[in-house]
């Protein structure tokens, strides 16, 4: 996988994740023309296109697309499901994710993507083990918050 | 699961100490957002500067604030160095929203490169799978170069060690590939390959999933080294496939099991030819017909997930059966699963299924199969709601095209075309254009056809398309007056295409003579008709149209003074376009003074172009990127040759040069543009071409040879909007066995400019002496740096021996003498062969001419063979060299003997020339 990305209906990007060495600007172009006409194809279309050398797997949850540019050889419908496992993992650990999850808790979307999927490509597809993994990092989140501030914000959610 | 926003979001603390900084709601004005922002911006800005030192928990939140401010879409130019600072904290919190920073927002600025690589090395160090991970993580996403340099042989002995944890292996395995794909050439090598691929047999599916990505990647490019994947791999997938779907527990996704792992098992098997052994093949083909099974049983669920993951499964086998390509049975079964998705309700199927049909068409073994689904494929081109799906049925209708069917497909791509999307318009113009000229066994068809797409998408008919029916045209006697005549009438519609006006100024300067018998398309007809589009055409097409003129005055010298007329206008003879003011001046000049015989000479019919690949092919290439096209062409084999049956070599003469109409010169152009891949076969006979093609990177040749000596210039062109860096092209002459110290061939080259922008193309000359006679050719060795990642590209020079071999005319009787005398055992090697092409005449006479050999007509008494004679010029010795050719038609067979004073020589011209027919 070259890059995902999360945007909104609106064209609002929300998390880009960049698999490839590429200049800012190149970023921002490919976001611009990438949330155009991923937003410009109607719902009941498939979900692949061809997009310059690579193919784009993108699918639609609720307000948010997730999109992601694999290459020629890589197969699109595991694409679609690593999509989804995604979705299932962050959804797990908010209990019931929205949009908002993402923007302010930008952090865990993003710890949660990297023990998923790592240079592009799937580190660990058990649930579990990620989740558990991102739990135990809370766990010492909360141990060293405690020690030096005192603040618990993430004790009472359990994600299972 | 994201329904839609719900209340009580504030759970985490970033939320609290972020909301303040985004407000959602739509009332507050862009403005207003930025000049928060700025706000901000500045408050942390004077934290950092400030003189109190701050503590790791505020950097933390300023951090963790630019980071969210990145995010929404600003801009962010500071912080870098308090973000390293964090790596080195020891509370995890702090470390952990370092990390994140560097890896979003990473920065090439090399001291903190190096700054950060030395927190990396410390918590590499660490022993604490925690902090472990995190530094891995950091590695895989930033991979720069700096960070392979430090880590490239760190990493392999963390993913290889006995005590590593398993999560932490994971990381490593895919750290490693990251850095690999970065900088191949640090990644050094070495005893922990084979200990990687034993990864494939551990007890943790994370771990082998992790560890078969990376092998994939690392066998792609050695695979030798990782052969022993092989068995692992289908042992691996053979458990899978047959393990009961709660076998895996939480690794198995809606019933499927390790759906991730199968697809990469199914990848990496991609990488190598079918099992040798037997039994690992045997077991292979198990698991490909129990995944083809599975297909057809009913769904164990009814969600999506289920369904997918099971079919991606399928889909990646499915690649496998089509890249061995050697089991009919499993080929066969393949496609007749892609026809059941054909029709499939779900959309993203039947695009799938159209999609891996295109290469199951380029099977010998399921060409036909594939082909019995014509009709669903044009009913999808017909009645796909989505433009990508319609794109992929355009696809798949060209790759099953054959001659049994391409009356029919080219009819319905022409039909669809008239309301297809602008999008894919240019390309299936091109798609029409080159399968009807490829299967075109009736070229009044052809022309038909072409007419017809010029018709209805004349916008988007390229040049290439346009030049190549004029050269099919030149070529084929028989279609000439056909096409004089299609084109007079199609020029009859009021408001025809610009294309189209140039298509027919150019057959009716050539040929409307065919048709001027006719009173109504007299020599002043014809001329009326093409001067009452003239005004409305652009310069270029009245430049060809002026032309056009000139030419009808050497065919009709009864409109001589009309078009002289035409030629003294004050339009033409003062026209503000200094072309075509010269064009007039010129051809009224030429009109008046040559006399008919001179006239005759320079507006002589044009000669007929020479053999080569179509210019349109080369253009649908570079459109699709070379290897989708190339795959079906080389393995259809259906030549195209045939169509431009001109064998003669000598370009476009007389009548280009002086009577220039645009299209001459630039057919040229298109003609020379021609795209052969790899196949230095195919410049033995030849000087010119692409020698290589990939996504990034295009070499084109120009060559000329003079006896011993010949001048190579290589292009090298960026394909790619970005910039190849350090671009280094080093040709290399390589010694044969005989002699290792010895040099044969001596080059000479300068380094180009080690920055290719995106795009651009640069040239090399190289000098090239023949010191003495040589078999193995010299290898172009092109390294680059291409957005991070180092390529590396090595390909034969087409300097052959043929190329320093220089015609000789002899008569008959010198032919049989030398060859008497050249009647040692050791002086002639003879090869007996199937022919590999098409048995003919003409092409062979080229073929041999291309050779460099003299080609000698009335030397052998079977006019059927061919005889040639020529000397091979090296510094050391001149060696001359008589050849013979021998046909058989019912047989299919060729003999070919060579004669040569030097053995060495007869071999590997025999060699050569053996491989061309």
């Amino acid at each position: 996988m070259q890059f995902m990305l999360l945007f909104s209906r609106q064209g609002k990007l929300r998390l880009q994740k960049w698999y490839v060495p590429l200049s800012d600007k190149e970023k921002k172009k490919i976001t611009r023309e990438l949330v155009q006409t991923v937003l410009a194809r109607k719902p009941k279309m498939c979900s692949f296109l061809e997009w310059r050398d690579l193919k784009i797997v993108y699918k639609r949850y609720a307000s948010l697309y997730f999109c992601c540019a694999i290459e020629d050889q890589d197969n699109e419908l595991i694409t679609l499901e690593i999509i989804h496992r995604y979705v299932e993992l962050l959804d797990k650990y908010f209990g019931s994710v929205c949009e908002l999850d993402i923007i302010f808790n930008f952090e865990k979307a993003y710890f949660i993507l990297d023990e998923f999927l790592l240079g592009g490509e799937v580190q660990e597809t058990s649930k579990k083990n990620v989740l558990k993994a991102i739990e135990q990092a809370d766990l010492l989140q909360e141990k060293t918050e405690n020690m030096f501030h005192s603040k618990s914000f993430i004790g009472s959610k359990k994600a299972y | 699961m994201l329904a839609g926003s719900r209340p009580g979001v504030g759970k985490a603390a970033t939320s609290r100490r972020l909301a303040p900084l985004c407000s959602p709601s739509p009332g507050k004005s862009k403005e207003a957002e930025i000049k928060r922002i700025n706000k901000e911006l500045a408050n942390i800005r004077s934290k950092f500067k400030g003189d109190k030192a701050l503590d790791g928990y505020s950097k933390k939140k300023y951090v963790c604030k630019l980071l969210f401010i990145f995010l929404l879409g600003h801009d962010i130019d500071f912080g870098h160095m308090e973000a390293v600072n964090l790596l080195s904290s020891n509370r995890y919190t702090e470390k952990q929203i370092g990390y994140l920073f560097i890896s979003v927002l990473v920065n090439s600025n090399s001291e903190l490169i190096r700054l950060i690589n030395n927190a990396i090395k410390n918590d590499l160090a660490s022993r604490n799978p925690t902090f472990m991970g995190l530094a891995l993580h950091c590695i895989a996403n930033v991979g720069s170069r700096e960070m392979a340099e430090a880590f490239a042989g760190e990493v392999p002995k963390i993913l290889v060690a006995g005590d590593t944890m398993d999560s932490v292996k994971q990381s490593a395995a895919l750290c490693l590939l990251r850095l690999y794909r970065t900088s191949p050439d640090l990644v050094p090598m070495g005893d922990w390959t084979s200990r990687v691929v034993h990864l494939l047999n551990d007890q943790h599916l994370g771990v082998v999933t992790a560890a078969t990505s990376l092998i994939t990647t690392l066998a792609q490019k050695n695979p030798e080294e990782f052969k022993t994947s092989v068995s692992l791999a289908v042992s691996r997938l053979s458990r899978i496939v047959t393990s009961a779907s709660t076998d895996l527990q939480d690794y198995t996704y809606y019933f499927v099991p390790a759906p991730w792992l199968s697809v990469k098992l199914l990848r990496l098997l991609q990488c190598y030819p079918p099992p040798e052994d037997p039994a690992v093949r045997g077991r292979l083909t198990e698991c490909l017909e129990t995944i083809l099974n599975k297909a057809q049983e009913p769904p164990k669920s009814k969600k999506v997930q289920h369904s997918n993951a099971k079919n991606a499964v399928l889909f990646e086998a499915i690649s496998l059966i089509i890249h061995h390509d050697s089991e009919p049975n499993l080929l066969v079964r393949a496609c007749n699963q892609l026809g059941q998705f054909l029709q499939h309700r779900e959309t993203n199927l039947r695009y799938l299924a159209l999609e891996s049909m295109c290469t199951l068409a380029s099977s010998e073994f399921s060409h036909e199969a594939v082909k019995t689904h014509i009709d669903t494929v044009i009913n999808a081109l017909k009645t796909e709601r989505d433009v990508s799906v319609r794109q992929r049925a355009v696809d798949l209708l060209y790759a099953m095209c054959d001659r049994s069917n391409a009356q029919q497909i080219v009819a319905e791509m022409l039909s669809y075309l008239e309301t297809a999307d602008y999008s894919i318009r240019e390309e299936i113009v091109l798609k029409v254009a080159i399968l009807a000229e490829k299967y075109a066994v009736d070229y009044a068809w052809y022309v038909d056809t072409i007419l017809n797409l010029i018709r209805i998408a004349g916008d988007y008919v390229s040049e290439e398309v346009w030049y190549r029916v004029i050269q099919i045209v030149i070529n084929r006697d028989d279609v000439q007056g056909y096409a004089a005549k299609t084109v007079f009438e199609a020029l009859q519609a009021p408001a025809c295409h610009e294309n189209l006006v140039k298509v027919g100024g150019y057959i009716l300067g050539e040929f409307g003579n065919l048709i001027a018998g006719d009173p109504r398309s007299s020599p002043l007809v014809q001329f009326n008709l093409l001067h009452s589009k003239f005004h409305l055409c652009s310069v270029p097409t009245r430049a060809l149209l002026l032309s056009t003129y000139i030419k009808f005055v050497n065919l009709f010298p009864e409109v001589k003074p009309t078009i002289q007329d035409v030629l003294r206008g004050d339009s033409q003879l003062r026209n503000a376009d200094v072309e075509l003011q010269q064009r007039a001046v010129e051809y009224l000049r030429l009109s008046t003074v040559a006399s008919t015989d001179i006239l005759a000479t320079v507006l002589e019919e044009m000669p007929p172009f020479p053999e080569r690949e179509s210019s349109i092919l080369a253009k649908l290439k570079k459109k699709k990127g070379p290897s989708t096209v190339t795959d079906l062409e080389d393995t259809k084999r259906e030549r195209s040759v045939d169509v431009n049956g001109g064998p003669e070599p000598a370009p476009a003469s007389a009548s280009a040069a002086v009577g220039p109409s645009p299209a001459v010169p630039a057919c040229c152009d298109g003609l020379g543009n021609n795209l052969l891949l790899f196949c230095s076969l195919m410049f033995v006979c030849k000087n010119n071409g692409v020698l290589f093609e990939n996504q990034l990177l295009q070499i084109g040749l120009k060559s000329e040879f003079r006896q011993n000596l010949g001048r190579m210039f290589i292009f090298y062109g960026n394909k790619t909007s970005t910039q190849f860096l350090n671009f280094t092209p080093t040709p290399v002459p390589r010694c044969g066995l005989d002699s290792l110290t010895r040099t044969h061939l001596n080059l000479q080259t300068k380094p180009v400019d080690p920055t290719v922008d995106g795009g651009a193309q640069v040239q090399q000359v190289v000098n090239i002496e023949c010191v003495s006679d040589f078999t193995e050719a010299p290898v172009l060795n092109i390294q680059f740096r291409y957005g991070g990642t180092f390529q590396n590209v090595s390909v034969q020079l087409p300097i052959t021996l043929n190329k320093f071999f220089q015609p000789t005319e002899m008569s008959s009787q010198d032919f049989f003498q030398r060859w008497k005398q050249l009647s040692n055992p050791q002086q002639e090697v003879q090869n007996i062969f199937k022919a590999k092409h098409p048995m003919d005449t003409e092409i062979t006479k080229a073929k041999i001419i291309g050779f460099g050999s003299a080609l000698l007509e009335e030397v052998d008494p079977n006019p059927a063979n061919f005889v040639g004679a020529g000397i091979i010029h090296t510094k050391t010795s001149q060696t001359g060299c008589l050849l013979r050719l021998e046909p058989n038609l019912q047989a299919q067979m060729y003999r070919l003997t060579l004669r040569t004073s030097k053995e060495t020589v007869s071999q590997r011209l025999c060699e050569l020339l053996s491989q061309q027919f």
